[in-house]
């Protein structure tokens, strides 16, 4: 019996150990994973796997970047000197326009005629630009050039403009109107939520009787509890068409009404952290105030409000925190409009409703699935840097 | 008299404000209990969905809910409690428990949609495990290991000193000591943890997107290699990208009654027992 304790007591021991770790290898893994998937992002073709750009060997233009191609395929450039080619107007293809010029019939039963007839299209127009699957592509010969594939760059992610996974041949993974919504939402949910909260702190730490405080700390406790699912199925029947009526505006869905649906859902954690910080305001402080012949209201605002200043900003900090990184309620009430906006009335879309919304749909290892990942290291860092800040402030406070 | 009005004014704001919360409660929950309670029967609990989830009940999504409750608590509970054990009854040096403590706030603060990216990324894709039970499970349960460390934690160090030292004092082991005076001591507190992240689980959505739910799927899982239907994606699919999503209406908001009473039976039962258990550890 001892014995067998001597060998048992040892090996718990040792899984007590390894659970200690737990947190620390999840979050190490966590960025593992999802390093490893976002950062492939960069190594993956700037068109579509499997196809390629072709033009005629006169023209002199050598690369093209993600941008280019769009503006080219969207006619927003025209010409080719604008990209660095031989001058002239551009004509676009794509392989489906074959039909126009040759029938049916006379691609053979399965095909094979394809290349043969896409590389007269191209010898016959030299001012193409032809967008191709290799799998039918021409040889590169005579009057055939294929535009040298690259990979996508930092520049065209993180300095992107325009969200557009699925446009061709370049789909364009551009990260700032998303971090732009992201932000907008969240600012605008904090500066709505911050004055009631701190309201909300007020009276609890400094007015409410015992039996408000009873019936409030349960009820903010309840409130934190509601799924954020809720949250968005009541902001999506409520509040949208509310935000509609109210400002006369076309659709409800805006940012306006995910900053309100986000305000709603970070009001627990300001309130909870705010009134902390305020009760550990010392008595005596308090009492000199009061002695000196300040109101309780005037002992709140200078002396209370002063004090708790840093636990206050962590209240901020943290409400941002839980505002960006939520999915749900935001992804029902905003829209979901990839567009770089200021108005806070038009829809927007933000990095954690762009990751659930567009997971779902494809294929692992695509270009857009590494970009939705390399989303979650963003948000990743973000929250991050908020918790540590969070974290720092809070122990300022400690050595205060 | 200057001074006295403008104090007037602002506590009637703060007071207001105080009420605007209790209203704001009361506002969600009426909405959703008044307009969800005419979808409650029997049949709607107990039959799966039909005519493209416009009527019927959400019985699978009901089963779904308690298999991932189940799994991830058989995965987060004894981890994280020896966790916790291990950084309040073990760990002697200070920079580890430290860098523990850092850790499990930063899990915290780490958005669910990032968990889910995750899970899809290392349970679905690497292990292979595919859009299953297991997936998502385990996928919850690192969710809510920063709950449950921090409650164990909170539950050990209210137990007094003076057990650990009696329990030594009569020959008992270190191991003995933890396992027979004071988790049992305990114990009420960390069951507080538990249902708290109960409450937890049966509501995320984010993180069982990509590990587990399903659109739609009448049937009952039979292993835990098995997708299943979940509540709170239920209510998200029927809300936004139902085939009729005026007719599935009634079905949304008995949903949502449903998951919301989960959620706040779990809390409500959290918090009574945390009132009733602190106080007894207190009074010993």
């Amino acid at each position: 019996m001892k014995q067998a304790r001597k060998i048992i007591e040892p090996i718990v021991e040792g899984m007590f150990r390894v659970s200690g770790a737990i947190t620390g290898i999840t979050i190490l893994l966590i960025i593992v994973f999802l390093f490893k998937e976002g950062f492939g992002l960069f190594q993956s073709p700037t068109v579509e796997k499997g196809y390629s750009l072709y033009v005629h060997s006169t023209n002199k233009v050598e690369a093209l970047s993600v941008a280019q191609i769009k503006d080219i395929y969207d006619q927003d450039v025209t010409r080719w000197e604008e990209v660095g080619g031989t001058s002239g107007d551009i004509m676009t293809f794509r392989i489906e326009d074959i039909f126009k010029m040759y029938k049916e019939e006379e691609m053979g039963e399965n095909y094979e005629l394809l290349p043969q007839k896409l590389a007269e299209v191209i010898a016959t127009h030299p001012n193409i630009v032809a967008y191709l699957p290799d799998q039918y592509a021409p040889a590169v010969q005579g009057d055939i050039k294929k535009i040298p594939s690259r990979t996508i760059g930092w520049k065209d992610f993180f300095l992107g403009m325009q969200w557009m996974p699925t446009a061709t041949p370049a789909p364009q993974f551009g990260v700032l109107p998303l971090i732009g919504g992201t932000l907008l939402v969240s600012i605008v949910a904090i500066l709505i939520a911050l004055p009631l909260g701190l309201g909300v702190a007020i009276y609890l730490s400094e007015l409410a009787s015992r039996r408000m405080r009873g019936i409030l700390k349960p009820v903010i406790e309840l409130l934190a509890g509601i799924p954020s699912v809720v949250y968005g199925f009541f902001g999506l029947i409520v509040l949208v068409p509310l935000v509609q009526d109210l400002f006369g505006l076309p659709v409800g869905e805006t940012a306006f009404t995910g900053s309100l649906i986000l305000a709603i859902m970070a009001l627990p954690t300001i309130i909870t952290v705010a009134e902390d910080a305020m009760r550990n305001t010392p008595r005596a402080m308090r009492e000199s105030s009061l002695a000196l012949g300040a109101t309780q209201w005037q002992t709140i605002y200078k002396v209370v409000l002063p004090y708790s200043i840093s636990g206050i900003s962590a209240a901020v900090v943290l409400g941002i925190g839980r505002a960006i990184g939520e999915t749900m309620a935001v992804l029902m009430v905003t829209g979901n409009a990839a567009i770089l906006t200021h108005n806070v009335f038009e829809p927007v879309r933000t990095i954690p409703a762009t990751i659930a919304a567009e997971l779902g749909e494809v294929p692992a290892g695509s270009a857009h699935y590494r970009s939705l990942f390399l989303l979650g290291c963003i948000l990743f860092a973000i929250t991050m840097v908020i918790s540590i800040s969070a974290e720092m402030i809070g122990k300022r406070r400690a050595q205060e | 008299m200057k001074k006295k009005t403008s104090q007037k004014i602002a506590f009637l704001l703060f007071r207001a404000l105080g009420l605007l919360v209790v209203g704001l409660l009361c506002w969600i929950l009426g909405f959703i209990i008044y307009n969800g309670v005419g979808a409650i029967s029997w049949e709607f609990l107990t039959t799966a969905p039909k005519d493209g989830m416009t009527a019927g009940g959400i019985f699978p999504a009901i089963v779904g809910t308690v298999c991932l409750i189940i799994g991830s608590m058989l995965f987060a509970t004894p981890v994280g409690i020896m966790s916790a054990i291990y950084t309040n009854e073990y760990a002697t040096n200070r920079t580890i428990v430290r860098f523990i403590r850092i850790m499990t706030n930063n899990l915290s603060s780490i958005p669910s949609i990032v968990f889910g990216l995750f899970g899809m990324s290392l349970f679905v894709n690497t292990l292979n495990f595919g859009d299953s039970i297991l997936a998502g499970s385990f996928t919850l349960g690192l969710l809510i290991l920063p709950i449950i460390i921090r409650t164990t934690e909170e539950a050990l160090r209210a137990v007094p000193e003076s057990y650990r030292a009696g329990s030594r004092a009569l020959g008992a082991s270190k191991l003995q000591t933890i396992t027979k005076v004071v988790l049992p001591a305990a114990l009420p507190n960390i069951t507080t943890g538990i249902i708290l992240s109960i409450g937890r689980v049966s509501g995320e959505t984010a993180p069982v997107l990509f590990t587990v739910a399903a659109y739609f799927l009448p049937k009952l899982p039979s292993s835990i290699f098995d997708q299943v239907m979940v509540l709170p994606y239920h209510l998200y699919v029927i809300a936004t990208s139902g085939t009729d999503i005026e007719a599935s209406r009634p079905i949304a908001y008995g949903t949502a009654l449903v998951l919301i009473t989960i959620v706040l039976l779990m809390n409500l039962l959290a918090t009574y027992l945390r009132k009733r258990f602190g106080k007894n550890l207190n009074t010993k």
